[in-house]
């Protein structure tokens, strides 16, 4: 965290309100996302108990698992959860655009262009908090590994039909939040805690109640008190007035309403179970139905705050305006979710349970890249977050206040102009450091030349004057020409804010395809990559 | 005859007298254990766990309950998988750790269970000490014994007063070595379980080994307590026992400086005034003052490892105490530790120019305050409102 957020956070503890940490939303946000607030067993591998999901705000869909521990009620939650998410997701799979994209001719192994579909949108799915994303990923895992009773007719407990490709879907969602900068799948603490520095700590900030009430208090009263009575307010039972963001549930609410309403359940269905004729059946039918009722209104009532707030911090990002770059990080979960289609339809197998050395060394070099992207690209969308990087010595701001055209000193002389800013901020340079600036949404790169007057150690009134006076050699983008091209060298007295970072920063080496794993990481993959993943062996014991 | 009054015995009778009459001592749980290593320099929480005062019944008594609790969904499922796992003399349990730790012994075919109940913690101990002596020689009379100690109970130094550990298995190797077992009831999948939730395992089972080693350093000779530890949990999305070892020695390393650097509570409970008590019993004023009378140092970090931590927690935040941001917040402070102060710094009206910190921060406050400016004329509609530019 750097300083200024720190700053930002004092400001809000003085001020009873969240601050601004960002001045435009660094995250894509769909138009018609899919909210997913679910809640699970507590003690259980994930096993779900219920959840919210859709489209629509005003009329979310409610999935309930009455007894959590019964395999064929799960199966039903999951093959209902399907039936809302595979829609949704198949709805972003046909609309396409023609891009394209360099591939390796396996022929003549040159790097040629190739005409590929790119899906003009994708899905979006949005959970509560950061457990909400593991728990996707922990979905998607047991679910991918499933057999249906079409793949496999002996499989002793299968699987409703589209359940294992829910699986996958879920487990390319939770993969891709590892991505720095993506937005297929957010949590919405996460988001708002970027863009608002809250008076509490960052580990408070995980609870959703409470940071919404912090960046947008009640009328009359400080975000303080009502992050504080989201927090632990009880009603006269004993129960949360804002239920957590789940998936876990809280105790108190598992033990005093959650356990009897299921023991209902059971009693009631243990006793259908034992009904002698159509007439009692009837009767305790009724008595099953209502009791099932129960449990999904109580489910209900701790979901539908989650999922309200869920909807409340996306109206508040959405009056933040979009920062530039923001569709083009978009773009590429677009190809990631292109890819995966693709994937799926070509009929190949389930995300393996352990990636290979190349996939797995890929993944890393992908997030590391994008982690650097996002770094820049933040910064030259936000002048907020560029004043963090500027504090940090990573970049300088200031005037131009001298223009010398000067030459390289090759055959044919280019244009290298040297240019002096002076700024207040205290980049660290070094002797011929390349600095960047932005020129009509490219980098353009200069040389740090040395500084006019010394330099910020030399004389002794530091500080109380103009500041530092940077020479830079101007080095690109200036055109064929001996002169340079209309506007590409800034003049005197522009505004000019120079990075040392690049603002498009380059991937390491590329790696070696899959047949040519050295033997270091365990040598190409041999015969057993070849068989499929084994289906999860099913017991009586399953609990998910 | 009554024992003589030792410095220990004191030391106890003034402990039972802070925890109130009547109020039974509270055994050090796990939670305390992780408590003790997240925030080790708490003077108030070594004095209460040390007394073994509930503390989650003095957070009630003082308005601010803590949040801990355990679901019975949750309670009943680690039960039944415990039981599970230690079914039919320990069968599976055993095999696991033959399998895991001591594949050259000799496989466990029938092992000795002995039976631990005593009445009281001290009978426990005492009886656990007994069968971990019986254990020693039974596995020399009898090469390729295995013997499975369910719920043994373990003595700790800690701070002066000595603490009840009760872990959920210790099994002894024919070799004669012992090894502490972990069972959990968070899944491993694929391998691999949440590293939070192994972690905390660890350092659990770290305070268990040390106990242990008090244990046989009275032995002789004194058998090995293994630094690998089983922790078992269940396979996958199932119900089936599995195990790994985990090697606990940097964590046991951890916890044995922790507890040698511990304020001696001795001396927390000697700066108390005369008179103070912690009993849940008492007056919430009373007891404030009570609490008060201890320094807390207090961190967001509490709040998943203390039950005081929401009292303590009002309290930094009354007093203005960055710290209740966050450990980093108040490192990057340097010398202002209350808000007031850093704001005051930044804004100019207070703090030394020449002092890096305030320097910087005034740095951050105008850098902070131009970008606002500058994106609020940018986009009036951008910024909710704009900061007060000072």
């Amino acid at each position: 965290m750097s300083l200024i957020t720190t700053l930002a956070r004092l400001e809000a503890v003085s001020t009873g309100r969240a601050r601004p940490a960002a001045t435009v939303r660094h995250r894509h946000l769909s138009t018609r996302p899919l909210v997913f607030v679910p809640l699970t067993t507590a003690g259980e591998a994930g096993a779900p108990l219920g959840a919210l999901v859709g489209t629509d705000r005003d009329a979310p869909r409610l999935l309930v698992v009455p007894q959590p521990r019964d395999r064929d009620l799960r199966f039903a939650f999951l093959a209902e959860l399907a039936d809302v998410v595979l829609p949704y997701v198949d709805g972003f799979a046909g609309a396409v655009e023609a891009a394209e994209r360099t591939e390796t001719d396996p022929e003549t192994g040159k790097r040629v262009k190739v005409e590929v579909e790119l899906c003009a949108d994708a899905p979006q799915l949005i959970v509560p908090s950061r457990a909400g994303i593991d728990l996707v990923r922990l979905l998607g895992r047991s679910m991918r590994f499933r057999r249906t009773a079409e793949q496999d007719p002996e499989t002793p407990f299968p699987a409703p039909p589209r359940v294992p490709l829910l699986g996958r879907w879920l487990t390319h969602f939770g993969e891709r939040a590892r991505v720095p900068g993506s937005s297929l799948l957010l949590a919405m603490t996460d988001v708002l805690a970027r863009h608002w520095a809250t008076g509490q700590s960052t580990l408070e900030d995980q609870h959703l109640g409470a940071l919404l009430a912090w960046i947008a208090p009640p009328e009359g009263r400080s975000g303080a008190e009502a992050a504080q009575e989201a927090e632990l307010a009880r009603d006269a039972d004993g129960q949360l007035v804002c239920p957590p963001a789940g998936p876990a549930t809280d105790p108190a609410f598992d033990n005093k309403l959650l356990a009897p309403a299921i023991e209902r359940y059971d009693r009631a269905r243990t006793a259908l179970a034992a009904a002698e004729d159509g007439l009692e059946a009837d009767a305790r039918l009724g008595a099953l139905t209502a009791a099932e009722r129960d449990v999904r209104a109580l489910v209900e009532s701790r979901t539908r705050p989650t999922w309200d707030a869920v909807w409340r911090g996306l109206d508040l990002l959405r009056e933040l305006p979009q920062g530039a770059r923001v569709e083009e990080r978009w773009t590429r979960d677009r190809w990631s979710f292109t890819g995966h289609r693709d994937r799926v339809l070509a009929g190949e197998p389930p995300q393996p349970r352990r990636d290979d050395a190349v996939t797995a060394a890929n993944k890393l070099a992908v997030r590391e890249r994008e982690q650097a992207r996002l770094e820049a690209q933040e910064a030259l969308d936000d002048p907020l977050v560029m004043a963090g990087r500027r504090l940090a010595g990573e970049a300088f701001a200031g005037e131009v206040v001298d223009v010398v055209m000067a030459y390289s000193e090759s055959k044919r002389p280019s244009p290298r102009p040297l240019v002096t800013v002076r700024t207040d901020d205290r980049p660290h340079l070094g002797e011929r450091t390349r600095v960047y600036r932005t020129l009509g949404g490219k980098p353009q790169t200069a040389e740090f030349a040395g500084y006019e007057d010394g330099g910020p150690d030399a004389g002794g009134d530091d500080g109380d004057d103009g500041g530092l006076l940077i020479v830079l050699r101007i080095m690109d983008k200036m055109g064929r020409g001996k002169e340079p091209e209309e506007g590409s060298v800034p003049e005197k007295g522009d505004r000019v804010c120079f990075t040392l970072f690049e603002h498009e920063p380059r991937g390491g080496a590329k790696l070696p395809d899959p047949e040519e794993t050295p033997w270091t990481h365990g040598g190409p993959p041999g015969e057993e990559a070849a068989v499929p993943e084994t289906a999860d062996p099913v017991t009586e014991e399953d609990l998910l | 005859m009554p024992p003589p009054r030792t410095p220990e015995r004191k030391l106890r009778h003034r402990l039972a007298e802070l925890r109130g009459p009547e109020v039974q001592a509270k055994a050090l749980d796990a939670r305390a254990l992780a408590a003790l290593a997240a925030n080790p320099g708490c003077r108030r929480r070594a004095i209460l766990d040390g007394a073994g005062v509930n503390k989650a019944a003095l957070a009630s008594a003082l308005g601010s309950p803590s949040v801990f609790g355990q679901s019975q969904f949750a309670f009943v499922r680690g039960n039944a998988f415990e039981a599970k796992v230690k079914a039919d003399g320990g069968t599976e349990l055993l095999r696991l750790a033959h399998e895991k730790l001591d594949r050259s012994a000799e496989p466990p075919t029938a092992a000795r269970v002995p039976d631990l109940t005593a009445p009281g913690p001290a009978g426990c101990l005492e009886r656990t000490r007994l069968a971990l002596r019986e254990a020693a020689e039974a596995a020399a009379a009898d090469p390729g014994t295995w013997t499975l100690l369910d719920h043994p109970m373990l003595a700790l130094d800690v701070a002066g007063s000595p603490a009840f550990l009760e872990p959920d298995a210790v099994v002894v190797h024919p070799d004669g070595s012992w090894t502490v077992v972990e069972i959990k009831s968070f899944p491993m999948l694929d391998g691999a379980a949440d590293p939070s939730k192994v972690g905390a395992a660890a350092r659990q089972a770290a305070v268990y080994v040390l106990a242990l080693e008090e244990v046989a350093g009275r032995l002789d000779p004194p058998p090995r307590v293994r630094h690998r530890i089983l922790l078992v949990c269940p396979k996958d999305f199932s119900n089936l026992p599995t195990a790994s070892a985990v090697d606990v020695r940097k964590q046991r390393a951890v916890t044995a400086r922790q507890l040698a650097r511990l304020t001696r509570i001795e001396e927390i409970a000697d700066a108390l005034p005369e008179g103070t008590c912690f009993s849940p019993e008492l007056p919430a004023e009373q007891l404030t003052a009570a609490v008060e009378s201890v320094p807390a140092t207090y961190a967001p970090e509490c709040l998943s490892a203390c039950e005081l931590a929401f009292h303590c927690r009002d309290r930094s935040r009354a007093a203005g105490a960055v710290t209740s941001l966050g450990r980093p917040v108040r490192a990057e402070l340097g010398g202002l530790t209350t808000v007031r102060d850093v704001l005051a710094a930044a804004h100019g009206r207070a703090g030394d120019p020449d002092d890096p910190v305030v320097a910087a921060l005034r740095r951050a406050a105008a850098l902070r305050a131009e970008a606002l400016g500058t994106a609020a004329a940018a986009a009036p509609a951008a910024v909710r409102e704009v900061a007060p530019c000072r």
